[in-house]
């Protein structure tokens, strides 16, 4: 054996072990780069199945609006354990489901949360109060 | 003589170059800042496809966009119902409302009428392509001025071609990804069209909500 050869098998396994490296860092690269598109952004608020669960009113059959408010109340808990507030629309959507499961105090008091979250509601809010035996 | 030709033809390309720069010219926001909305009727859209989803697909995906870009959104699906209650129960009825009655009943500083032109799976030998398109507009329901309109497109065949390079290829592995999740892929599409339009931050887009910490700098 040449001292030749083995400085070449020497710098073989650095090319090796370089270009193991490169592969690494273009994974994680790539990783981060997905991490970041598919919604790594803050967000102003805490979603959860929100918009899910609108289609899930509008078209889903067998979904009684008992199961739909459980699902909501589940999510509502995930939210407030974090301290934050739920997005625009939420209570008053939870508000909807309890009034049609015949629970009008529900109704008025998830109302009366999306008013006191979101001020621009009020208009809104105090025409569905009082005209409440319109919504069913 | 020659070298005239040349100057003249590279002048010619220079003025070609910049033309095709000034065909995207900014979007006139001068309403739309005088108004400055706060809260956003999201009326139920009018659907001009055949697939009868189409409407609520798209409608519960708006509030999304809308209000992550800083918007209070009144919600959907109680507004809807309120509509119904009142004896309206399609959305081109829904969109005939006077803007004062929309005012007078939800005290909306806006509403938003949105259209949806296409909406579904077209099937070909070759290849068959999801395709959601829908355009919007944006009235004051005070001014009754227009403040925006745009539209979007989405679909499943996005980013097939290479064309779009690296984030091309990366948009079309998410949204097969997303599109092979629980509702059917025309909805998840629909997901996508309403990011795209109803996002602040993006070219002729619309601008940024009082409740969002980017409020005013655009």
């Amino acid at each position: 054996m040449v001292p030749g050869s083995l400085i070449h098998k020497d710098s073989l396994m650095v090319i090796k072990k370089s270009k193991q490296a490169v592969r690494s860092f273009l994974f994680i690269f790539g990783v981060l780069l997905l991490s970041s598109c598919a919604g790594g952004k803050p967000t102003l608020y805490q979603w959860e199945r929100y918009q899910t669960h609108l289609y899930e009113y509008f078209v889903g059959e067998g979904i009684g609006p008992e199961d739909q408010i459980h699902r909501l109340e589940e999510d509502l808990q995930k939210i407030e354990a974090h301290g934050k507030i739920p997005p625009p629309g939420y209570h008053a959507h939870l508000g909807l489901l309890y009034s049609q499961a015949g629970k009008n105090d529900q109704f008025v008091a998830q109302l009366l949360s999306e008013k006191k979250n979101y001020p621009e509601s009020s208009a809104y809010i105090d025409f569905l109060l009082k005209n409440r035996t319109n919504v069913k | 003589m020659r070298k005239i030709g040349l100057t003249a033809s590279f002048l010619l390309v220079i003025v070609i170059l910049f033309t095709g720069c000034a065909a995207h010219t900014p979007y006139d926001y001068f309403e739309y800042k005088q108004s400055r909305p706060a809260s956003i009727l999201v009326l139920p859209p009018v659907n001009e496809s055949p697939d009868v989803k189409a409407t609520y697909s798209l409608l519960s995906q708006i509030s999304y966009p809308l209000a992550e870009s800083g918007y209070y959104v009144f919600p959907v699906t109680l507004v809807d119902e309120t509509f119904r209650q009142n004896g309206l129960n399609t959305p081109s009825d829904i969109h005939g409302v006077s803007y004062q009655k929309l005012r007078e009943i939800f005290g909306a500083n806006a509403a938003l009428y949105v259209t949806i032109t296409k909406y579904g799976t077209k099937y070909n030998i070759l290849s068959s392509a999801t395709i959601v398109s829908a355009n919007a507009k944006l009235i004051d329901l005070k001014t009754e001025k227009l403040l925006w309109q745009g539209s979007a497109t989405a679909s499943s065949e996005e980013g097939n071609n290479q064309s779009g390079g690296l984030v091309g290829a990366l948009v079309s592995a998410i949204v097969k990804q997303i599109a092979s999740h629980v509702f059917d892929q025309s909805h998840q599409i629909a997901g996508i069209t309403s990011q795209r339009l109803f996002s602040a931050g993006l070219p002729n887009g619309i601008l940024y909500g009082q409740r969002s910490p980017r409020y005013g700098q655009d």
